[in-house]
């Protein structure tokens, strides 16, 4: 069977750094799949390239069968990947609910001319917009707050809305960088169960965390980058026992 | 008394056009931290056109009504006007997003430069007699007058602005709009195709210059190559009065700024033994433009000071 997303030989290189070194994975569809490694292995780097936000140096990227290559952020949104931050990204001063339809221009096509006109197409549509973003603060359990500023937001519903703006936009993988950065464990067994009720609903996952007691639980396999380049990769319970992975985090013993 | 009365009533309509051109400076700021001086050259191309069409249908002399040849008038400039907008996007500015901030702005003085001499070559370098074919009854309000077209300014300004306040809020287009604002990049990431919503600011805010370059050449009744310049640049001290890159404050700022402007010509001679005249009227947009840097950069109603400058 086609992966979902297949990534192949990824090199990034940021002036004297080598952030990725050929790194190759590729994810199934409706997995959770995990992304580990120590602080600076280059894990937001390889979402930053997934998501183009980054272009990478070498390297192609497949979703569905479709590479991505030079597709711009705002086509591989519409091809089907969707992300959330480690430090997180709202738009501020907007609220709940309209973060939410932004992400929603991803799914909806209607020009300047019926914007401006108003047909009644497009009012329709803006309706339908409205009416499925509000279903997804009630999905993420953030509807009470549906009309406040996200700067307003608690911590913890800034990460849900987040993650209700990335699933607006319909997508096949959606990636969250470090999703339980600051959760207390009440919250991040919360999250948890969210995540795998997404996934329960058909998005595939692929996340980056350093919760690892989440990770083992919630994870499919994982990968584990080391200073750019990919150590290990396999389901939870082996990587751990991985020598290489117990060195990269641990440091190896000297003799 | 009635000169303060009257003054308030010219400033206002000056203000209404100096808010529709303004909020065009603060759009494209608010979206990519650009202040386009080419703006002020959009307002004479509207009029120009609008000037070129009113005189041929009244040329051809269709026996239509006068605001219907007007109105003809601003529905031929409007989509000219979007079109030189959408073309000096997509020629000058877009090749240099990314770069420095200054090379845009400079690029946008070269802009206004040449579209000022085509101007000049296509509409001849003399100043146009603007046809002023609109029935202007006079209203006594006291001592003061009040003209149709002044009215008629008023209410199409306000309509306008209702209508992008609207749109700002309500629609896609403009939360899209409010989103590349606040960051572009994550609007990408959100599937905003961020460069339709850079050019749409733009042709929104020529469709706005259109109209008052319409409204200017039917109130003073003369048009000329040179008259974008420095109705954009006073169009500009609105935008940063009320705070660049805060449309309210754009409509704010127009209507202080043409209030201002009026009480300053009306009063200047009295205030000063006749010493300096009503031809001093230019100084005043300026004036406020360096009260307002030096008290308050971020303009009226701006929340943040501007950091990027």
């Amino acid at each position: 069977m086609q992966p979902l997303l297949r990534a192949s030989d990824i090199n990034k290189r940021f002036g004297g750094l080598q952030a990725l070194s050929n790194v190759s994975f590729s994810i199934a569809a409706g997995q959770i799949y995990g992304l580990i490694g120590p602080n600076g292995a280059g894990k937001t780097t390889l979402f930053n390239v997934i998501t183009g936000m980054t272009p990478a140096d070498a390297g192609t990227v497949m979703l569905d069968g479709r590479e991505l290559g030079q597709l711009k952020p705002h086509a591989i949104a519409q091809a089907g990947i969707a992300r959330t931050f480690q430090n997180i990204r709202l738009f501020a001063n907007l609220t709940a609910l309209e973060n939410v339809m932004v992400g929603r221009h991803a799914r909806t096509r209607a020009g300047l001319l019926q914007a401006i006109m108003r047909t009644s197409g497009q009012r329709a549509e803006e309706a339908e917009i409205e009416a499925r973003a509000f279903e997804l603060l009630r999905y993420v359990g953030i509807e009470a707050r549906v009309n406040e500023l996200a700067r307003n937001l608690p911590y913890g519903d800034q990460r849900r809305l987040e993650i209700a703006r990335a699933l607006a936009t319909e997508p096949k993988l959606l990636a969250l960088d470090e999703p339980a950065a600051g959760m207390n464990p009440t919250e991040t067994g919360e999250l948890r169960t969210l995540l795998e009720r997404i996934r329960s609903d058909g998005v595939t996952l692929f996340l980056i965390e350093h919760d690892m007691r989440l990770m083992m639980r919630l994870c499919d396999r994982v990968l584990v980058l080391d200073f750019g380049r990919a150590i290990a990769e396999g389901p939870p319970r082996e990587v751990q026992q991985d020598p290489a992975v117990v060195a990269a985090y641990l440091g190896t013993p000297t003799p | 008394m009635d000169t303060f009365i009257q003054q308030i009533i010219n400033g206002l309509t000056l203000g209404a056009v100096y808010a529709m051109v303004a909020l065009g400076y603060t759009m494209v700021y608010g979206i990519i931290q650009l202040i386009n001086f080419a703006h002020g050259e959009v307002v004479m191309i509207g009029a120009m056109v609008a000037f070129s069409v009113i005189g041929a249908l009244l040329g051809l002399d269709s026996g239509l009504p006068p605001a219907l040849i007007v109105l003809l008038g601003a529905a031929a400039a409007i989509p000219v006007c979007m079109a030189v907008a959408y073309a000096m996007e997509r020629v000058a500015y877009r090749p240099l997003r990314g770069a420095p901030r200054l090379a845009p702005l400079i690029t946008a003085i070269g802009v206004s430069i040449i579209l000022q001499q085509l101007g000049m070559m296509i509409w001849s370098r003399n100043p146009l007699a603007f046809p002023q074919i609109l029935e202007n009854r006079i209203f006594h309000l006291g001592g003061a007058t009040v003209s149709t077209v002044q009215l008629a300014i008023w209410l199409v300004a306000v309509s306008m602005m209702g209508a992008l306040t609207l749109m700002i809020h309500r629609t896609r287009l403009g939360i899209a709009m409010r989103a590349t604002s606040q960051n572009p990049q994550v609007a990408g990431l959100m599937g905003i195709d961020v460069n339709r919503v850079i050019a749409a600011t733009f042709i929104i805010g020529a469709a706005l210059a259109a109209i008052a370059g319409v409204m200017v050449g039917t109130y003073y009744g003369i048009a000329h190559y040179t008259m974008g310049s420095l109705l954009g640049l006073k169009a500009f001290c609105a935008a940063v009065l009320g705070g660049i890159g805060n449309l309210p404050g754009a409509m704010l700022g127009g209507l202080i700024l043409g209030v201002v402007e009026a009480l300053g010509a009306g009063y200047i001679g009295d205030f000063t033994g006749n010493w300096f005249g009503s031809n001093y009227q230019d100084v005043f947009a300026f004036i406020v433009l360096i009260l307002v840097l030096v008290f308050r950069p971020s303009g009226l109603l701006g929340e943040r000071v501007g950091d990027r400058t």
